[in-house]
């Protein structure tokens, strides 16, 4: 376990190469907000001055030191670390909070989904430390019909035209807040 | 929060491990290196090799003026923000006459926009003056009526030019008589109002090109100027927008409140010019202006004056994106 890398096999059957490639942030994305997806999608990324991002990197480092390998798969799958029990690899993700949670547990099934159209078995687990939790993640078949057609929608939305802001309560820490409401509205 | 840092002296810029120092006879300071958002060097600045290399790969420009107080040139490191698609969506309006033209009478109207609000804000404010600004406003609007019939680039340009025109002379009724511009001359400036605005709009030009660094728009695309113009255009196209708003009232302020005296000056008419004590007035002036804030009405929040610039190139980026069709900023404070 000494590469940071997992490279699996490297053709994969065209069915499960679709025309975007999804990454597991995207799936992320795709659950949180559609503009963010399609802003991220097109390389339009504003985080050179993001501190959110610092601060989760922080904790990071300070709980996880041991484990902490940081993944990366075929460019598509990251996550933190990875463990073997009982011949099932085990994904680990560590959160801050639970305030996206469904978002995060839908990226790990997608993980999961994907490693398994490549023949690994695999389950995740999400860890909370700050919350002192721990949640296991299996991949049920629903899932996969779900991930299926959220694969489908990501790349209607990533190839259409932006999707227009629209408040949600998030958007106020979304790093991209200053480039969806630049323009001065009326108040009145 | 990274910073502009203003060096006026000569000196070397020095990288010593992961420190950074501006060295010469008098002194050594240090400039933090996750700190400085852009250098403006108005001294004669030598740079030892390696410091070129880490303030690029730290994303930090370095913009050149020399010590007349013109711009240049700017070290502008490798973009890192880049989006293919937004680039070539970027370009496309400049090569559709009709969209291009559409986003040149933006930058015309927002400057223009921008221009009203300080003479109106003077025609309130000083006594004896009303009817006279009153007119030249009148005759700035009507200026502003015949954009529309603009068929080209350049006829727009002109209407741009007359609408300056008529600001400056009506700027001359303001200021006292050692600060008329009579004339707009720019190289050499020939007295002290034209030396003071291309002292000013050249530092516009270069923080709007630090702004344009950190954002994904490419800074030699543009649509009001011609992209040959200069190296990059488009910080010309946006700059147009925030000179009434940020060179103009430092200017009428430092003069106003007599914030400038012989000392800030140099030469004669014809041939006039910024001193050091003059150049710092200004830079502490304009630094405090870019750190100001106001209330934004889509934000909800307070934003600095730059950081309003930042906000104006976004909302280009919708615009090219097909978001949002792009309104320039018009004061509306
Ligand atoms: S600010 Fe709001 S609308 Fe914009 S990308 Fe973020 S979550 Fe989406």
């Amino acid at each position: 376990m000494g590469s940071n890398c997992l490279s699996t096999s490297k053709d994969i059957p065209t069915a499960l190469t679709p025309y975007v490639k999804i990454t597991g942030v995207k799936i992320n994305y795709y659950h949180i907000c559609h503009t963010k997806l399609w802003l991220f999608s097109h390389n339009i990324v504003l985080e050179r001055e993001d501190e959110n991002v610092n601060i989760g990197k922080l904790l990071h480092e300070d709980r996880y030191s041991k484990n902490k390998k940081d993944i990366t798969i075929d460019n598509t799958i990251s996550i933190d670390f990875v463990k073997k029990r009982n011949d099932i690899i085990e994904l680990h993700d560590i959160k801050k909070t639970k305030k996206m949670e469904d978002a995060h547990l839908r990226q790990m099934l997608y993980y999961i989904y994907y490693l398994k159209q490549r023949g690994i078995d695999a389950q995740g687990v999400m860890n909370y430390p700050l919350l002192n939790q721990t949640k296991e993640i299996v991949l049920t078949e629903d899932d996969e019909k779900k991930i299926e057609n959220d694969i489908e929608h990501i790349e209607e939305i990533v190839t259409g035209r932006m999707p227009h802001p629209k408040r949600l309560r998030i958007c106020s820490k979304c790093a991209y807040f200053e480039f969806c409401f630049c323009g001065e509205v009326d108040d009145d | 929060m990274r910073t502009d840092y203003y060096i006026l002296q000569d000196g070397t810029l020095k990288r010593k491990e992961n420190t950074v120092y501006f060295v010469n006879k008098d002194e050594k300071r240090v400039l933090p290196i996750n700190k400085i958002y852009s250098i403006y060097a108005y001294g004669r600045l030598s740079l030892s090799s390696g410091v070129v290399s880490y303030l690029a790969k730290n994303g930090i420009p370095i913009h050149f003026f020399n010590y007349y107080g013109f711009y240049e040139g700017s070290m502008y490191p490798r973009e890192t923000l880049i989006s293919g698609d937004l680039v070539i969506k970027q370009a496309s309006h400049y090569l559709d006459t009709e969209k291009r033209m559409f986003l040149a009478g933006k930058f015309i109207e927002g400057a223009c926009g921008n221009i009203l609000k300080n003479l109106r804000y003077y025609s309130r404010s000083k006594d004896g003056l009303q009817d006279s600004l009153d007119e030249h406003i009148n005759s700035i609007e009507s200026e502003f009526t015949r954009l529309p019939n603009a068929d080209s680039i350049s006829s727009m340009m002109n209407v741009e030019g007359r609408i300056r025109n008529i600001y400056y002379s009506a700027l001359d009724e303001i200021f006292p008589e050692d600060y008329r511009i009579i004339t707009r001359t720019r190289r050499p400036p020939s007295n002290k109002m034209n030396t003071l605005i291309s002292f000013g709009n050249s530092l516009m030009y270069t923080t709007v090109l630090s702004e344009i660094y950190n954002t994904q728009l490419n800074p030699t695309i543009s649509y009001l100027h011609e992209p040959f113009e200069r190296r990059f255009s488009l910080a010309l196209d946006v700059s147009e927008i925030f000179k009434p708003i940020i060179i103009d009232r430092i200017i009428l302020k430092l003069v106003n409140k007599n914030m400038l005296d012989d000392s800030c000056f140099m030469g004669e008419i014809g041939d006039m010019l910024l001193s050091e004590k003059g150049k710092k007035v200004f830079l502490q002036e304009y630094n405090a202006k870019l750190s100001t804030t106001i209330k934004h009405k889509g934000l909800k929040r307070n934003v600095s004056y730059k950081r309003l610039i930042r906000l104006e190139l976004y909302k280009l980026s919708k615009h090219v994106l097909d978001d949002e069709a792009y309104k320039p900023l018009v004061m509306w404070w």
